[in-house]
C-alpha cells in the first residue's frame, strides 16, 4: 500500500521535527539559567535514524543527547548558585544555533505536510478513477 | 476478436503504479532530510516502465534492487545527500506526472466505455 506508507514516512519525519522544535524550545527556555558544574542545564540535541519500510525509509528519533560545549564558568560567591569555590556555571546552549535549529525544523515539518497533503489529493483522484 | 483490458488501457496503469512508488521514493528522501548518513534514493522511471511494458510481470513488482542513489550534488559535513530544492521539484513533477496518467487511463476508459455504449 504505497500511499499508506507515504503518510507513515511524512507522519514519522512530522513527529521527529517536532521533537527537534521541543528539543530547541526546551533550549531557549533555559538558555539564561545557572548552576553548579554538574547541575547546569546543558543544550539537548535530538539525533535521528532513517529506518527502511518497504521501498522506502521512515525516520526514528533515536535518542536525546546532551551537548559536551564547556559551561561558561564565571566566579561570582554572592551567587545563591555559587558553588564553594564561588564558581557559577551558565548553561551551553547557544541562541544563534538554536534559532537557526528552529527554522530548520520547522521548514522540514512543513515540507512534509505539504507532501501529505499532496499526496492526499493523488489519492483523492485515484478513487475518482473512471466516474464521469 | 476478443478485447483485453490490460491491452486497450495500455503502459499506463503500470505507470501509474511506478509513479506511486517513486512518490513514496521520494517522500522518503524529504523525510530523512536532516538524517545524518541517510543517501537519496530514485528510480530509474524510464528502465522500470520499459520493463513493464515489455511485459515483464516481476518489473511491476516493486524489488528494492532497482533503487538507485542519487549523485548529490554537494557533499554535506554529516553526509546526508538530500538536496531539499531538488526533491521537492522531482516531487512535485513526480505528481503532476501521476495526474497525467491518471488523465490517460480516464480517457481510455471513457472510450471504453462510449464503445460499448454505442456512444448513444
Amino acid at each position: 500500500m504505497t500511499f499508506r506508507s507515504i503518510a507513515q514516512i511524512a507522519g514519522s519525519a512530522m513527529s521527529a521535527q517536532t521533537v527537534r522544535l521541543n528539543t530547541v524550545a526546551s533550549n531557549l527556555a533555559n538558555a539564561e539559567t545557572t548552576g553548579t558544574e554538574s547541575s547546569a542545564y546543558r543544550a539537548r540535541k535530538p539525533v535521528f535514524q532513517s529506518v527502511l519500510q518497504g521501498s522506502g525509509a521512515r525516520v526514528q528519533v533515536l535518542d536525546v543527547v546532551s551537548s559536551n560545549e564547556p559551561l561558561n564558568a564565571r566566579y561570582e560567591p554572592d551567587h545563591p548558585m555559587a558553588d564553594e569555590q564561588g564558581m557559577v556555571y551558565d548553561s551551553n546552549v547557544n541562541p544563534v544555533e538554536e534559532m537557526t535549529d528552529m527554522m530548520s525544523a520547522s521548514r522540514a515539518f512543513s515540507t512534509n505536510l505539504e507532501v501529505m497533503a499532496r499526496v492526499n489529493g493523488l489519492q483523492q483522484e485515484l478513487l475518482k478513477m473512471g466516474q464521469g | 476478436m476478443g478485447l483485453s483490458l490490460e491491452q486497450a488501457l495500455g503502459v499506463h496503469p503500470a505507470a501509474l503504479k511506478l509513479r506511486a512508488e517513486r512518490a513514496e521514493v521520494i517522500a522518503s528522501n524529504l523525510a530523512n532530510e536532516s538524517t545524518p548518513g541517510y543517501l537519496a534514493h530514485d528510480i530509474d522511471f524510464r528502465a522500470s516502465l520499459r520493463e513493464a511494458a515489455q511485459g515483464d510481470a516481476q518489473a511491476l513488482e516493486f524489488a528494492s534492487d532497482r533503487l538507485k542513489y542519487r549523485v548529490p550534488g554537494s557533499a554535506s559535513q554529516d553526509g546526508n545527500t538530500v538536496d531539499l530544492a531538488a526533491e521537492q521539484a522531482e516531487f512535485a513533477q513526480n505528481a503532476i506526472d501521476f495526474q497525467t496518467s491518471l488523465t490517460f487511463l480516464n480517457m481510455k476508459l471513457k472510450g471504453l466505455s462510449a464503445a460499448i455504449n454505442g456512444n448513444s
